[in-house]
């Protein structure tokens, strides 16, 4: 890559966000700031090889695109013979304070995340407007097409607009069940990304997963005192420096007890350790942890394991326990009987398992634990059919791959 | 910004019947606070009529236009600067109300 080049991604990394929330509040439009946006970054591509980077390649943006907006209001405005209005747009607006405009990219996340709009809404117009994915990036991710990918971001936008769905921070006292859905948002990104669903996708998406950690520290930038936050940020970087241990060469899932620990990414895991230490020392000052905090702190106490014999099995039970009255889904009773399985057996392990039967029998991860454990039983002919029901409902072609070899191993 | 503000029941488990003190009382408030632009229930979907006059004969016919479990038992509408406000009144208003609420923007 050319300098250049580097530095339009760069820019593009750096300031889509910036440089749209900024033209949505100007405007008060979302489709006037995206498409003036895209056609700013468009000129970057045309001019900068000629002309060189500017110093200041956020301001250059900016400008550009407001300039970009206004030609696109007076062109429509012209046609409605509205064109002093525009003028008036363009003229009576101040020159924005530097620190304002970091609020405004928390409106526009607030926007695009906000609870009226369907949750597939949300993750589409959040990684288009925040994340300055294109479309096609989008469609791919989701394995949607694109005409009905951009099908689904233009009926947010209108709805946004139909409704009056507002640009601006929630009020405090909705601010922590808004930040809540923002962080649902990006953990659903992140999963997609980690445990890719389609059959003919790369098992990890790590496109993804960077996508969904870049937005998250750009969160935590913009809210540093939000423990959640924090915990997401800590659990998605415990998470993805596993990412090249979880698979094989031959694209098999690789379970956390097989994996080469070697291979984790050891900056990931000191920056996700610290994020928890930064969060426990809150917590023991009587802030009680959330589930993302919960969760940061086991993979925390996984990644402190050189070796899976030394995984400190009580600790990860204790936050369990504490997760488990905090959040009670079967999902969370599932994951809780793994770490009985090591402290008190399989058996009893199978026993909490089986109660989660009618709630969890589509679930491919309840038929694999049950596989496991049954199999440590040396119940090889019930371990095959919950393997077999497992492999049945995977929808990851590694995950697919790994169970049917443990299936196959079973004598 | 207007806002229309159904309330929706259900007719295999319908909301209770004893709302109206509640109703009334939130009424008030939203009138006091400026929201208030117009209310009214509804009869009961059997007193409905529906009448198709775009052939060449207008056509009448007897009961609601849709057959539904569900069904719009009243209205309001609203008065509110943006979605949020007018989303956390109807919160408010499905609990006076015991019945789903559904709030849809007038063009």
């Amino acid at each position: 890559m050319s300098d250049v080049e580097e530095a339009i991604t760069r820019a593009h990394h750096e300031e889509w966000a910036r440089v749209l929330a900024a033209l949505t509040r100007r405007f008060g439009d979302l489709d006037i700031a995206e498409e003036a946006a895209a056609e700013a970054f468009a000129t970057a591509v045309e001019r900068w090889p000629a002309d060189g980077v500017p110093p200041n390649p956020g301001a250059w943006l900016t400008t550009t695109a407001v300039r970009k907006a206004i030609d696109r209001i007076r062109r429509e405005n012209k046609r409605d013979d509205k064109h002093k209005e525009a003028q008036m747009v363009y003229d009576s607006d101040p020159p924005e304070p530097l620190g304002a405009i970091d609020d405004d990219r928390l409106r526009l996340i607030f926007t695009c995340c906000h609870p009226a709009l369907a949750m597939e809404a949300r993750l589409a117009l959040t990684l288009r407007m925040v994340g300055g994915l294109t479309v096609p990036e989008i469609a791919r991710a989701f394995l949607v097409q694109e005409t009905a990918m951009g099908q689904r971001i233009t009926r947010a936008k209108a709805k946004i607009k139909a409704a009056r769905i507002p640009y601006r921070m929630p009020s405090a006292q909705d601010l922590p069940a808004r930040v809540t859905g923002v962080l649902a948002v990006l953990f659903l990104v992140f999963n997609e990304g980690y445990l890719a669903t389609g059959p003919d996708t790369d098992a990890v998406r790590h496109d993804l997963t960077a996508e969904a950690i870049r937005l998250t520290r750009l969160i935590r930038a913009l809210l540093p005192d939000d423990g959640e936050v924090a915990g997401l940020l800590a659990l998605m970087l415990l998470i993805e420096a596993r990412r090249t241990a979880r698979v094989s060469a031959s694209g098999e899932l690789v379970a956390l007890d097989e994996q080469d620990r070697g291979a984790w990414d050891a900056t990931l895991i000191t920056e996700g350790h610290r994020l928890v230490r930064e969060r426990l020392a809150v917590a023991a000052a009587g802030v009680a942890p959330g589930r993302y905090q919960i969760l940061a702190a086991i993979n925390a106490v996984h990644t402190s394991a050189r070796d899976v014999r030394d995984t400190d099995w009580s600790q990860v039970l204790a936050l369990y326990d504490q997760l488990v009255r905090l959040d009670p889904s079967p999902v969370i009773a599932l994951n809780r009987a793994i770490a009985v399985a090591e402290l008190d057996g399989p058996e009893v392990a199978l026993a909490a398992v089986n109660r989660l039967e009618h709630r969890l029998a589509g679930y491919h991860a309840y038929h694999a634990t049950r596989a496991d454990l049954l199999r440590r039983l040396g119940q090889s002919q019930q371990s095959r059919a919950a393997y077999d029901k497992a492999i049945e409902l995977a929808g990851n072609t590694a995950e697919t791959a790994y169970l049917t070899r443990r299936r196959d191993q079973l004598r | 910004m207007q806002y229309l503000v159904s309330v929706i029941d259900d007719k295999s488990n319908p909301g209770s019947t004893d709302r109206q003190p509640a109703i009334s009382a939130f009424n008030e408030r939203l009138i006091a606070d400026g929201y208030w632009v117009f209310a009214g229930g509804l009869a009961d979907t059997d007193a409905a009529t529906v009448i198709d006059n775009r052939g060449e004969q207008a056509v009448l016919s007897d009961g609601p236009f849709v057959e539904s479990k569900e069904y719009l038992a009243g209205v309001w509408v609203w008065e509110a600067p943006d979605l949020d406000v007018a989303l956390k009144l109807a919160t408010e208003a499905s609990k006076v109300c015991d019945r789903k609420i559904e709030v849809r923007p007038f063009q």
